[in-house]
């Protein structure tokens, strides 16, 4: 970690509130925190506490009903959803946990589409190169429903990096993957996270996968219980 | 009961998810168009038919060489349904010196039940419909008795041993017979004065007949009771049977309707198939728990065919009630152009509709709903698993079964029900191959294009199957747009334009070999344009390869009647434009020495006479024996001079016969007929102008009738479009928000749903020119029997029309994908 390094993620008094038949539902209440450029946060707790939405409300998927998210120096709150796609399209990279590839589009144009989205020349040989650092370089042309749960998640990793994000969520990228390949799957985010030094935001319940990480934020039924 | 009371709550939380719906919605429009169709149709062809019966002047005719029995009668009466009584014979009338044999019918009170009779005060005088008949001791003659007999008005005339009063000059009777090449003078006189004439006696050829009217279902019952009591005995004739001319167009109106409704059908099965379809992956989660904690495959299945039955009987019914309501407004829209009220509609539609929606819904959404059992518990760990696509075989072989079943009462008629589904089957998977053919040719221009385009062309070839489907479904239903539009109007328009304003309304006939030059050039003269002469040669069917003919050896009734009467045969160099060969070959038009027949298609199956056999005429006393060399389809609604059985140049020479020609005169050239006749005073003159516009006015009615129905099926195609769009709409969700996730803004979200769909209308607008243009020729070859004619606007409002539907729909349909937030779509998915 490097106390000189600026704030990429700074939340304010977050907060979340989704009607529901018994009235409103608090799903996050008072996030207060920030990450730095190049660290490794862990978001974890329980199913239910609230990290997959605060994932989306940092990332700019959603819009929080109270407070706001400063992404890389934006206020998200004063973007409206195409200001929010260019400024993930330009600076932030995901991995799912449902893998998300586009059932129509090969490795090869899962990876070159947020490239070519973002307009970047010759998105293909990027691309190449992208998914022969995951270890794919024969898997090209092959569609997702062709390719193992580990391979497709290899491809999301590929393209996550593809248009050199500064900052990478993971929203539980381990869970649909059996214990081996999962392991494979975290030692090869975390290396190329290191070798981009991107900063990676990664929600998950696995305490072992959050000890990979600089930090780690819990989360209990929508507030933060605890920072380490 | 339980199991029950489980679907019903499955059912009931379906419904409130909203899952169903469009299944549901998809099964009431479906029902909700075809029994409106039915209701509508069915009492319009009530109407048509009663317009029709009008020439039969009844609605059913038994007729009998014997007088009619009191059961027969009585049990008419018994069934509520109105009688009346006409014997029919010939005679010699006499009047001074003179004499003519005449056609006289005795008629009573209610004579005629259908259509009236026109009279007039003196010799070719203005003509008036009345409804009184002739008072006993006076008797109405049309014009040929009196002038052959030169008889005037208020002249008495003998008829056997009674003496009798001209009091009217007869100018129109609806049933004056079949033949109109075989019909003598005619006379009428009332039923109480034919015994002082004693010309009924023992042995005399009479022709009793009961003549019967009401409403339809009554009037079969009775039909189908008398024709199974006095098989052999009794002669029976609804309007089908009596005049070719309107059977003609009848059963063309019937075909017309009856494809119509067919494709109504198939394209309620699409949509019915895409609805179950976005269903199945719906509940794919739900049967994997459902497995997982135990469900066997069979209490799925079961579970959800009771659902889905459940949904369609509840359905059908809805959809009926709609249909009867719809069809009440159309029926009010329909009383500017029926003259009579139309006969309320029978409950049979309500049936239809709720056997079409059952089979409809089971047919087209099982082999869906049967991929539930196959979904695997593994899915409750593993989101990806999904069960096997169904193969095609499957879905097409329910398809098949599911409409094989519905087809014959869509029309009515088997043999036209089968060859039209067949016709359809071969059609789609011709056009299922051209889509296939077309999606591998898409998506390889896909490396070609931009990132919006390339993503379009891709889920296009991904989704193969069903954007397959999205193609053949959208393109059919731009079809049927378009033959309501373009189509119907080439087809129709022509079908009207063969009746045109100069259609012949008199035919002449007893022409003598020497007065056809004269006849000829006293009609140029007068400016009248006789259609070419025929010579007409009377002649008896003798034998078949040799074979004696007797009318016993038919079964059928009708072809017993054909067997035993006499034939005008004809002889001709050149088929007429009217006729069309079916089968064999025309005779080379310098071929002499062997003597060759062409018969009539329908007379040739009813005589069971096929090419290559031998017949044998008796004409005159002398034996003419020929082969049959070609069987021909007659246009009869053309009313040209057509003649069932067609002799090779040369065959007929030196056989005694007279000549025939057909022409037209407008109104105000009537006066020529009297010209005529009394010029040639032996040519009969015919007037068809009764018949000619009872045509024309089915006709018209036919269109209208199809200009609705198709509005029905139009109906049914948007309901496809949308079943279409909304197969792949959660797909489409889900992975615009996941583009929106990777940072894709509105417009390259826009604009990759845009190319999508271009690519979709595209191709269903090529598809649908194509589909549109085969069965503009099939409809033009087989049921108008007409040139195909391909109208070239097709090849390009089709395009257009399917772009605008399927892209303005289409981004419609997904208004919501930009809309929702990112995180909420990928959550979903």
């Amino acid at each position: 970690m490097q106390s000189t390094s600026k704030t990429i993620v700074q939340t304010e008094n977050l907060g979340m509130q989704v009607a529901s038949p018994e009235g409103q539902l608090d799903i996050l209440n008072d996030i207060n925190f920030s990450i730095l450029e190049g660290e490794t946060l862990a978001v974890i707790g329980v199913s239910g506490s609230g990290k997959s939405t605060l994932l989306g409300l940092m990332a700019g998927l959603d819009v929080p009903t109270q407070g706001r998210v400063i992404l890389d120096g934006t206020d998200l709150n004063g973007l409206d959803e195409d200001g929010r796609a260019r400024m993930r399209n330009q600076r932030v990279g995901f991995v799912f946990q449902s893998f998300q590839l586009l059932a129509s589009l090969t490795a090869l144009e899962n990876v070159m589409l947020p490239m070519e989205l973002a307009g970047t020349r010759d998105p293909e040989s990027e691309a190449r190169n992208r998914l022969a650092e995951v270890g794919l370089a024969e898997r090209l042309q092959h569609y997702p429903n062709q390719l193992s749960g580990g391979e497709q998640q290899r491809v999301a990793i590929a393209r996550a990096f593809a248009g050199d994000p500064k900052i990478l969520f993971a929203d539980e990228p381990t869970g649909n993957l059996d214990q081996k390949t999962a392991q494979q799957v975290i030692d090869l985010l975390f290396k190329l996270n290191r070798e981009r030094r991107t900063t990676l935001v990664l929600v998950t319940h696995d305490p072992t996968i959050a000890d990979h990480c600089d930090r780690s934020l819990t989360l209990a039924g929508g507030r933060i219980i605890s920072t380490t | 009961m339980k199991f029950i009371r489980q679907c019903l709550q499955t059912l009931h939380r379906d419904w409130r998810s909203g899952e169903l719906r469009l299944i549901a919605i998809a099964v009431i429009i479906a029902v909700a168009s075809l029994t409106s169709v039915h209701f509508f149709t069915d009492r319009v062809r009530q109407a048509t038919e009663t317009r029709a019966t009008e020439l039969l002047a009844a609605d059913l005719v038994v007729g009998s060489p014997d007088p009619i029995a009191a059961e027969v009668i009585s049990q008419a009466r018994t069934a509520g349904l109105t009688t009346t009584l006409t014997t029919g014979f010939r005679s010699v009338v006499i009047a001074g010196e003179k004499m003519q044999m005449a056609e006289v019918k005795a008629v009573e009170a209610g004579y005629p039940i259908r259509g009236k009779l026109r009279i007039a005060a003196s010799l070719f005088g203005d003509e008036m419909i009345t409804d009184d008949l002739p008072e006993p001791g006076t008797v109405w003659a049309d014009s040929r008795l009196l002038q052959a007999l030169d008889l005037e008005i208020g002249d008495n005339l003998n008829l056997g041993a009674s003496q009798l009063a001209i009091t009217r000059i007869l100018t129109y009777e609806p049933d004056r017979g079949g033949d109109l090449f075989n019909i003598g003078p005619r006379l009428l006189m009332h039923q109480t004065d034919l015994p002082t004439t004693q010309l009924i006696l023992p042995g005399s050829r009479v022709q009793y007949r009961l003549l019967i009217g009401g409403d339809m279902d009554t009037v079969q019952t009775f039909r189908d009771a008398v024709e199974q009591q006095y098989q052999r005995q009794l002669r029976i004739q609804s309007i089908r049977d009596a005049r070719p001319e309107l059977k003609t167009a009848l059963e063309r109106a019937e075909q017309f309707l009856g494809l119509a409704a067919l494709v109504s059908v198939a394209l309620a099965g699409l949509a019915v198939a895409m609805s179950a379809q976005r269903y199945a992956v719906r509940h794919f989660d739900h049967c994997a728990i459902m497995r997982c904690l135990g469900a066997e495959q069979a209490t799925i299945t079961k579970l959800y065919l009771t659902q889905l039955l459940i949904l369609s009987i509840s359905a059908s019914l809805i959809g009926s009630g709609l249909g009867y309501l719809a069809q009440a407004g159309l029926s009010a829209l329909a009383a500017g152009f029926m003259q009579d009220a139309l006969p309320a509609p029978s409950l049979r539609p309500i049936a239809i509709g709720l056997a079409t929606g059952i089979i409809t819904v089971l047919g087209f959404a099982m082999p869906q709903i049967l991929r539930l059992r196959n979904v695997t518990p593994l899915r409750v760990l593993r989101r990806d698993l999904e069960p096997l696509p169904i193969k095609n075989k499957t879905t097409y072989l329910f398809a098949i079964i599911a409409l094989a079943l519905m087809t014959p009462w869509q029309s009515g008629n088997f043999r036209l029900t089968f060859f039209v589904f067949f016709g359809m089957l071969a059609t789609g998977l011709v056009l299922t191959l051209c889509t296939h053919l077309l999606i591998n040719w898409l998506n390889r221009l896909r490396s070609r294009v931009g990132v919006a385009y390339r993503y379009g062309l891709a889920n296009i070839a991904r989704r193969k199957n069903q954007s397959v489907s999205q193609i053949l479904s959208i393109g059919l239903g731009v079809m049927v747009m378009l033959l309501l539009t373009l189509i119907r109007t080439d087809l129709l328009e022509n079908w009207r334009d063969r009746l045109p304003l100069d259609t012949p309304n008199y035919f002449l006939i007893n022409i003598q070999p020497d007065q056809v030059d004269a006849l000829q050039v006293y009609l140029q003269r007068h400016g009248a344009q006789p259609s070419a002469m025929n010579v007409m040669i009377r002649a008896r069917l003798a034998a078949i390869n040799g074979k004696t003919i007797a009318p016993d050896n038919y079964a059928n009734e009708e072809s017993r009647r054909r067997a035993d009467r006499n034939f005008n045969l004809t002889w001709a160099a050149e088929l007429r434009k009217s006729n069309k060969l079916v089968a064999g070959t025309w005779w080379d038009e310098n071929s002499t020495g062997q003597v060759e027949f062409s018969l009539e298609e329908e007379i040739a199956r009813e005589l069971g006479v096929n090419l290559h056999d031998r017949l044998t005429f008796t004409i005159s006393g002398q034996e003419v024996t020929g082969k049959v060399t070609s069987i021909r389809w007659i246009d009869w609604d053309s009313f040209d001079v057509n003649f069932f059985v067609v002799a090779n140049p040369g065959a007929l020479d030196g056989y005694p016969g007279t000549w025939v020609t057909s022409l037209y005169l407008p109104p105000e050239q009537r006066s020529l007929v009297i010209e005529l006749v009394r010029t040639f005073p032996s040519v009969t003159v015919i007037d068809v102008d009764a018949i000619v516009n009872q045509v024309r006015i089915i006709m018209d009615q036919v269109i209208r009738t199809v200009e609705f129905v198709f509005g029905f099926t139009l109906l049914a195609g948007l309901v496809v479009l949308l079943a279409a769009l909304q197969t792949t709409h959660d797909e489409r969700i889900r992975e615009s928000a996941l583009l929106s996730a990777l940072g894709a803004n509105r417009k390259q979200i826009l604009a990759s749903l845009i190319a999508e769909f271009l690519c979709l209308g595209l191709a269903a607008g090529v598809l649908a020119a194509f589909a549109a243009s085969i069965i503009e020729a099939v409809l033009a070859e087989f049921v108008f029997r007409m040139e195909i004619v391909i109208n070239p606007w097709v090849w390009l409002i089709a395009p257009l029309i399917c772009l605008l539907l399927i892209v303005s729909g289409g981004l419609i349909g997904t208004r919501k994908v930009l809309k929702t937030p990112p995180i909420v779509a990928l959550r979903n998915g």
